[in-house]
């Protein structure tokens, strides 16, 4: 019975010197796995163009019902997308969604991904959804803010030529 | 007739069809699918896109004996041809084989599909057929995994062509199925788009101004076969899959199309259901699957910024916003106090239902109960109405159609369509009118007569009052006499009340002194202003010649769904001086604004109920969308008003209000909403279920109705009035002749709030034949004051030769007040 304590004792005297797995969350944070899924992020294209179409394939693919889309039409004036079509509307329900990664997966421009960010929290259950504004990436300039005014007959294009798509 | 049957085999099960039956249908008749993209059940094939291969063996024959060479086990042995035929432009024929599934077939098909998507652009995740594409259904089921042609060498063609406001193409998306090109032209006679160029330059143009000038146009959408034609209403509204489909009708004529209403709740309405599109609900003995473009597009009505929403009683000089109570109090007292002098108008727009309470509400008071409307007969419909079973799809040799004083091609479409095909199917067309009309190119015999000689041409017709007649009419009467079958359609082209009423009586002589009525496929169809105008004459109400002294004699008007005082300024007039006016309404319309007390009703789409067509069918409408808050459906209304006034009539349920209908009213007898509901498998077989024929509006779930059985049907003894003689219309000096028609796109409360028909509507002018011009001294295009009954109103003047030389044509509610013909004047404008 002595050698059984003794043991234990040992055992959280080594621990004791040893150095700590916590670590001080929120001031220090842990960088997430490169496959980690955390809140979404509407991607843009490297001139500030929305990447999403607004086809709603993302909320056909959504085991959770968690995102809405409504669609609206392009004008070279008015453009936010590539192509004919962009979403005018598109909200995530954070407390539905069970970031499984579907939406990714059902994107045909790669504009819906699975982000890094982790730290969701809410004071009402409005505020779990995230609209359209939320979930778009910041734009790498003033300039490309959409929507933009582009030449006619540029982006004619919805579904970009992909030629390897990356996971 | 016995229809010579054939027997053949298909994929080993076999197989009974009538002779000249083609082997795809024959295959869809065991439930064997063959895959199309060109053929279409209504049309005639043409096997253009070649997807439709199949293996077909013919029994071998021994030229010398003629007789079958068997094999050795005694079966006949079958000749396969060397390649595959299409199943689409193949008749069936004796002990033919058709093999459907084996290797070659499939590989077949998997090359065919791979042509046509060499240059589609495969852009389905913003494309609006996406979901429901034949394209999309059939390259996952039968098509290639992957592609062999480069990716580069895909034609780019222009994304979006508008052929005209409505209907937008994809040039690239495009198949050149044909399927639209001949719609157009064998279905519709509109032969307004067409392919131009050849090979893989070919291409859909429209060569009509303004574009793509079809009424027809949106039925080309649902049955594209891929996602090139689209709506501009529709245009990148939702997903096919987002939606929840409702059924309902269509409220703009007396058709009664079976409609799909497609609706889902959206963001940027509040998170209100929108309606999103219309559809046709595939009903072969009333509308087959199409419908005209105003069905189609005339639905933003319902959702208009403009709605009346709460009930609204004057104080003082002012309309202000009461709750219902107060308003539902207010109205049951003034009804109290007006007992008998209680006067109830209502319009052809309500159900069944609403109908039923408000008359029923009026007859415990003791008052009486009018139609708005200028058009008469509908009584005469409830005796000699087309039999139950009638349905103009079955028309052919050997029966008879005849049109009096109607272009139904404005005044309703679909029957026109119908009426058409029948004619090419057969059936003997006589068109009688006062001016020619799309349906004449189709008629065996056109009676050209001048107006107000409506009754007089049918009363010629009667085959035993024969005298001397003109040539036209002879061929007319020996048309009736040759066929089995009579329907007669009689219109309101040129006719106000008193000349429909005496109108409807001649049809119906004719009708009963040629003995076609009382059975199906014959009898009498009128062409009615609104959708439920025959549910109203069933219901006991009738159009009133006096209308405007009852009204200014009333205590109180209790008007619903009408808008006398902006039909007729002599209505308006009238009401000035009727004690307590209630207006029962979606929108603030003239008669509204002359309101003491304004109930806002539900529209159709956020209620059910039924209508009965012009061919006496009732049918049902079920809810579309949640209703806004502070409408109630009219029978609510009508039934909480009796309940301060302390009669019990039923106000929770539309079923429980037609239960009780079916109670009362004899026609109606045993008639339930169940029954109402129920379906039965329509040919051709369409719907959601399908690979290939796209559209998932099509399907019929929720009923095809019931039609009414007329009088002579049920053999009571009938009552035929005398007809009338109208008195001749002659225009004095110094003035001309109106007379009243009916246009598809006028400027009508429902019609006005859709946007995308405006360029199509009406304007205010009248169509002058360029003679009668001269004698009046017009000019073309030339706005002028028309002074008619005394009031002057700015119209346009437009030439048209079409028009009768005797009198000018004036659309109905196209902001110039007019209720039959009637004299107008060009007004003097002094310096």
């Amino acid at each position: 019975m002595f050698r059984g304590i003794l043991e234990g004792m040992r055992q959280t005297l080594r621990s004791f010197f040893e150095k700590p797995v916590t670590i001080q969350y929120p001031e220090q944070k842990r960088p997430v796995r490169a496959r980690f899924k955390g809140r979404h992020v509407l991607k843009r294209y490297e001139n500030g163009l929305e990447k999403c179409i607004g086809c709603a394939l993302c909320a056909a693919a959504c085991p959770a019902d968690a995102i809405f889309v409504e669609a609206a039409e392009n004008t070279d004036e008015r453009r936010f997308s590539p192509g004919e079509r962009y979403a005018s509307t598109y909200e995530i329900n954070m407390l539905r969604c069970i970031y499984c990664g579907f939406c990714e997966d059902a994107c045909p421009t790669e504009a819906i991904v699975l982000g890094d960010n982790y730290e969701l929290s809410f004071m009402d259950r409005a505020a779990s959804i995230y609209t359209k504004d939320m979930l778009l990436e910041p734009v790498p300039a003033v300039d490309k803010l959409t929507p933009q005014s582009t030449p006619p007959g540029v982006f004619t294009r919805s579904v970009p030529e992909m030629k390897d798509p990356e996971d | 007739m016995a229809v010579k049957m054939v027997n053949l085999t298909i994929d080993n099960h076999p197989v009974s069809v009538p002779a000249g039956t083609l082997v795809v249908d024959a295959a869809k008749k065991v439930g064997i699918e063959i895959p199309v993209f060109c053929y279409h059940p209504k049309m005639d094939p043409v096997g253009m896109c070649r997807l439709c291969l199949v293996e077909i063996g013919r029994p071998m024959v021994d030229r010398a004996t003629n007789q079958p060479v068997l094999e050795a086990d005694g079966s006949p042995k079958i000749s396969f041809g060397p390649k595959l035929e299409t199943a689409c432009t193949t008749p069936v024929s004796e002990g033919m084989v058709v093999l459907t599934e084996n290797d070659k077939v499939s590989e077949a098909r998997k090359d065919i599909l791979e042509f046509i998507l060499t240059s589609h652009p495969l852009d389905c995740p913003v494309c609006d057929k996406g979901g429901e594409c034949p394209l999309q259904n059939l390259t996952m089921r039968f098509g290639p995994g992957e592609s062999r042609f480069l990716f580069d060498e895909k034609m780019r063609l222009a994304k979006q062509v508008p052929l005209g406001e409505l209907i937008l193409l994809d040039r690239e998306r495009c198949i050149q199925c044909a399927r639209c090109v001949r719609f157009q032209k064998e279905i519709v006679d509109d032969p307004v788009i067409g392919f131009s160029q050849r090979g893989r330059a070919l291409e859909i143009v429209t060569f009509s101004d303004p574009g793509f000038d079809s009424i027809f146009s949106g039925n080309t959408t649902d049955i594209c076969p891929v996602g090139a034609l689209t709506t501009s209403d529709f245009r990148f509204g939702a997903r096919p899959w987002e939606m929840n489909a409702a059924a309902s009708l269509c409220t703009h004529c007396p058709v009664g199309c079976n409609l799909t209403i497609n609706v889902r709740r959206e963001a940027r309405a509040g998170g209100r259901d929108v309606i999103k599109r219309i559809m046709p609900r595939q009903n072969e003995s009333v509308n087959e699957i199409w419908i005209c473009d105003k069905g189609r597009f005339a639905y933003h009505f319902t959702e208009s910024e403009q709605r009346l929403t709460e009930p609204m009683m004057r104080k003082g000089s002012e309309l202000v916003a009461v709750s219902w109570d107060e308003a539902l109090q207010a109205a049951a007292s003034r009804l109290k106090k007006a007992g008998e002098k209680t006067i109830t108008l209502a319009g052809g727009r309500l159900s069944n239902e609403d109908l039923f309470n408000l008359c029923q509400l009026t007859s415990g008071l003791g008052g009486q109960y009018w139609m708005h409307g200028t058009m008469g007969g509908g009584d005469l419909l409830a005796q000699v109405g087309v039999g139950q079973g009638t349905n103009l799809g079955e028309f052919g040799p050997g029966s008879a159609i005849l049109v009096v004083a109607s272009d139904l091609h404005e005044e309703a479409p679909v029957w026109w369509l119908r009426v058409k095909q029948a004619a090419e199917r057969g059936a003997t067309l006589i068109v009688a009118s006062a001016r020619p009309t799309r349906l004449d190119r189709f008629a065996k015999c056109v009676i050209r007569y001048a107006y107000g000689e409506e009754v007089e041409t049918v009363t010629s017709l009667v085959p035993e009052y024969k005298t001397d007649v003109s040539e036209a009419i002879c061929a007319g009467i020996q048309g009736i006499l040759g066929a089995e079958n009579l329907v007669v359609f009689f219109g309101s082209d040129g006719l106000g009340l008193e000349g429909t009423t005496a109108l409807a009586a001649a049809c119906m002589e004719l009708l009963v002194k040629t003995n076609h009525f009382g059975r199906a496929n014959n009898g009498l169809i009128a062409v009615w202003p609104n959708a439920n105008t025959q549910g109203a004459f069933e219901l006991g109400y009738r159009p009133a010649a006096d209308l405007a002294s009852r009204l200014a004699e009333a205590q109180v008007a209790y008007i619903a769904a009408a808008d006398p005082a902006g039909d007729d300024p002599a209505l308006a007039e009238a009401l000035r001086k009727t004690g307590f006016i209630i207006v029962q309404e979606l929108f603030m319309t003239p008669t509204a604004r002359m309101a003491d007390l304004v109930l806002p009703a539900q529209a159709f789409t956020e209620r059910e109920g039924t209508f009965v067509s012009g061919e006496r069918r009732v049918q049902r409408y079920y809810p579309a969308v949640r209703p806004i808050s502070g409408p109630r459906p009219d029978f609510q209304i009508a039934a909480q008003i009796a309940a301060q006034l302390g009669f019990s009539l039923e106000e929770r349920l539309a079923s429980l209000v037609f239960q009780r209908l079916s109670e009362a009213m004899p026609d109606f007898a045993g008639l339930t909403y169940q029954q109402l509901a129920m379906v039965e498998e329509q040919w051709p077989l369409i719907g959601r279920h399908d690979l290939y024929f796209g559209g998932t509006g099509y399907d019929n779930h929720q009923g095809l109705g019931v039609q009414l059985k007329p009088a002579a049907q049920r053999l009571e003894p009938l009552n035929l009035p005398d007809v009338p003689e109208l008195p001749p219309l002659q225009a004095p000096e110094g003035a001309f002749l109106v007379v009243p028609i009916t246009c598809l796109y006028d400027r009508g409360q429902t019609l006005l709030p859709t946007s995308l028909l405006h360029e199509r509507m009406e304007k205010p002018a009248i169509y002058v034949h360029p003679k009668l011009a001269t004698r009046v001294g017009l000019e073309d295009k030339q706005s002028f004051q028309l002074v008619l009954n005394g009031i002057s109103t700015l119209v346009q003047v437009i030439f048209d030769e079409n028009a009768p030389e005797g009198a000018a044509l004036l659309p109905r509610s196209v902001g110039v007040p007019i209720q039959g013909p009637a004299l107008a004047q060009k007004e003097i404008v002094s310096g």
